[in-house]
């Protein structure tokens, strides 16, 4: 195999504390050596000069779709969006159709990924049969076909006697369990946040109590089992509030949260544009202040984008009947810096721990680093340049964005996945 | 003065001059309907489509006089549920009546935001007869005009707005129109029928009636649906009737040249009862009067400023 130099490039790899100026040698899809001035020799030269390099970010958070609703993603298009995004690690949720409940499943989608993907899939198993929420699925099966985490996603786990049992019995076989934490009651069909905004435009209102009561059912549950848990998508001052609370006691709890939740609130809603329409919703302006202190002070853990591609005519239509969901593989890194490090709420290396290090963790993949003897997995961006989020030149099947038009920066320019260059900006 | 958009869809970005404007055209319409021949050819030639997606007799028959009265062609598209059923988007629905060239189309959804979503994509003039529980600007005017026919001003005005604010587009009208031309506004529910943030409104809560009528110089009082029982906003209707049925006894707590308004269809003896609905205070058959004036004013300013545009 070929060997590759990434030249005089700012590396920034918070696994090894390293944050300067250094090259990477690549040799056999590993990294073989990361330091200043290598005088290697390797088929491959790329000149990094006044581009950040990292380690290919790891996103636990994405919905690929197939199979099922190849109409919407698959697994070669949303892993395309994935290294188009400087992404190389993507886990991917189960509400597929038929959904990840069954070992057969899991095989299925790491074959698809090996012969089209563009990255690495690590796929999610389901918590329930049928992600019905009523029957435990075969877990221990799963956990060997090659789940790395247990969730329902989509649909919260409402039967906190099922959540107990799927809790002692996933932290037997070690696997985190994912919760898409929501009380179906409190959120009685509502498309958006509940508050002043939705009461201007009469839309029913999600209450932000309708996660936050789910978060502290889990975490007690995650106190009683032992078990890992992990909050998908957080997104209001409350969770944050709880999981700060749990950490402090030394719970097994983790949390994600996703760039809509500190980059928009319930305000931005305007004119019923369904690319604002996701679950858990825009919250309000609190929550937003509330999600990027979490970030700051370390009590959530990781960023993941919650990729939700949806066709046209799932959007293209009234804000009550439109899919929840946007895509966001292709904004990750844009958003994180142009929103979060840019004006000061997280430093640079920071950031990238929470899109390398910390998600590889959660899910216990070796990923996100670039230690040497690891797959070398590693993205380039440009972090000076300016540009406009232009949908309509995703890789990526779905164009729900709210972002589009935004100028952001931080645009990948090369993704390296095992040593071969997957991505290249042109 | 001219008219900014093509389309009505909300009084949230109304002025106060705007509303005067609908308002005194309305006035010159209003006498139309007094006359033995009830018609003038303002609107000959053009094509308003009536596209109800909700069962709606009262704004449907009031929009189709008014564009009859304007010599307009009438077109109704019902339909009962979401066009997606058939497959078929809403915006296709709209796109297909477009291709057949119309001028304006009045639209009912139960979905907040379809007039919204259909003005961006069509060339017609979109007219929101009501939409989810956002808006419901045509009866947010023919309110006004029926304020301001019996108050003679609507600046300084009590105006008590009693039942269901939660689900009511009419309630969201209403508080715009009336904030805007100086109306004091009270909104009187349980706190299970007022949304969230409702208050920065400009408006005061109450949750107790007698408290809310005292001295009001209007008092609006909102249809209960009764399938809300069930999703237990309140009790039973028994208890909504007691707590917040307006009666003639209650009503004396109003000021004495008061006038009762209600949007229509009544709950008898339930949010109002039949000594207050066809009592001296109340203006409720003045409302449905002035809404076919209302919208033949709207309709005109919509589409005849149009033509006399084009003539010129």
């Amino acid at each position: 195999m070929k060997s590759m130099l990434i030249q005089n490039g700012h590396v920034v790899d918070p696994a090894n504390q390293l944050d300067g100026e250094a090259d990477i040698l690549i040799q056999d899809g590993k990294i073989a050596k990361v330091g200043k001035g290598l005088k290697a020799k390797a088929d491959q030269v790329l000149d990094a000069k006044g581009k950040l390099v990292t380690p290919g970010l790891v996103d636990i958070h994405v919905h690929l779709r197939e199979p099922g609703f190849e109409y919407k993603e698959t697994i070669a298009s949303g892993t395309q969006a994935a290294v188009a995004g400087g992404v190389t690690s993507v886990a991917c949720m189960p509400n597929t159709n038929p959904p990840i409940d069954d070992q057969a499943i899991v095989y299925f989608i790491k074959a698809k990924a090996e012969k089209e993907g563009f990255c690495h899939v690590f796929p999610v198993g389901c918590i329930s049969k049928h992600r019905e929420g009523t029957e435990m699925a075969e877990i221990g099966e799963l956990k060997r076909a090659g789940a790395v985490a247990l969730s329902d996603d989509g649909a919260p786990i409402m039967n906190a006697e099922l959540m107990r049992r799927v809790m002692e019995y996933a932290k037997m076989q070690d696997l985190v369990v994912i919760d898409h934490c929501e009380d179906m009651n409190l959120s009685n069909n509502g498309v958006m946040n509940e508050g002043y905004a939705a009461t201007l435009l009469g839309l029913r209102g999600i209450p932000a109590v309708s996660e936050t009561v789910m978060v502290a059912r889990n975490i007690m549950l995650a106190e009683m089992t032992g078990a890992r848990f992990h909050v998908a998508h957080l997104s209001t001052a409350g969770s944050v509030e709880l999981v700060r609370q749990a950490k402090k006691k030394g719970l097994n709890v983790t949390a994600e949260t996703a760039p809509h939740y500190w980059s928009l609130s319930d305000k931005s809603i305007k004119n019923y544009n369904t690319n604002f329409k996701m679950n858990p919703p825009l919250r309000s302006e609190e929550d937003v202040a509330a999600i990027r202190k979490g970030l700051k002070e370390g009590v959530i853990d990781c960023i993941a984008t919650d990729h939700a591609p949806h066709s046209s005519t799932e959007k293209q239509c009234e804000f009550d009947e439109a899919s929840f969901g946007i895509v966001g593989l292709e904004t990750l890194f844009a958003l994180t810096y142009s929103h979060l490090v840019e004006p000061g709420v997280v430093s640079l290396s920071r950031a990238i721990e929470l899109l390398t290090t910390t998600p590889s963790k959660i899910v216990g993949i070796n990923k996100g680093t670039l230690s040497e003897g690891v797959e070398a997995d590693v993205a380039i961006f440009d972090i000076k340049t300016s540009k406009k989020v232009d949908a309509n030149q995703f890789k990526s099947k779905g164009r729900n964005t709210p972002f589009n038009g935004w100028d952001l920066k931080g645009w990948p320019v090369t993704t390296i996945v095992s040593g071969v260059v997957k991505y290249q900006a042109e | 003065m001219s008219w900014k958009s093509k389309d009505l869809l909300t009084l949230e970005d109304f002025s106060a001059e705007e509303i005067a404007h609908v308002l005194d055209t309305a006035n010159s319409f209003k006498e139309v309907s007094t006359r033995s021949v009830k018609k003038v050819p303002a609107l000959r030639g053009r094509t308003v489509v009536l596209f109800f997606h909700e069962p709606s007799t009262r704004t449907r028959t009031s929009f189709e006089l008014a564009a009859k009265r304007l010599s307009a062609d009438i077109l109704n598209v019902q339909t009962a549920s979401s066009s997606l059923v058939k497959g078929e988007t809403l915006i296709d629905t709209l796109k297909t009546l477009e291709s057949m060239t119309i001028d304006a189309i009045v639209v009912r959804h139960k979905a907040s935001g379809v007039p919204q979503m259909l003005a961006n994509v069509t060339h017609a003039s979109v007219i929101n007869a009501g939409d989810g529980a956002h808006e419901h600007p045509t009866q947010g005017l023919l309110d006004l005009f029926t304020i301001r026919e019996h108050k003679g001003s609507i600046a300084g005005l009590t105006v008590t707005i009693i039942g269901d604010i939660t689900h009511s587009r009419v309630a969201r009208s209403d508080i715009y129109g009336l904030t805007k031309l100086g109306a004091k506004v009270r909104l009187c529910a349980p706190p299970t029928l007022l949304p969230m943030g409702i208050e920065k409104m400009g408006v005061e809560i109450f949750y107790d009636l007698d408290k809310a009528l005292e001295g009001s110089d209007v008092v609006y009082v909102l249809r209960l649906q009764l399938e809300r029982q069930k999703k237990n906003l309140f009790p039973t209707i028994r208890e909504y009737s007691m707590l917040y049925g307006v009666t003639s006894e209650r009503l004396k707590r109003a000021k004495k040249d008061a006038i009762v308004m209600h949007p229509g269809p009544m709950n008898r003896g339930l949010e109002i009862s039949s000594g207050v609905a066809d009592g001296p205070a109340s203006v409720i058959d003045e409302q449905v009067t002035n809404g076919v004036a209302v919208r033949m004013a709207v309709l005109y300013l919509l589409q005849g400023e149009k033509t006399q545009g084009e003539n010129s």
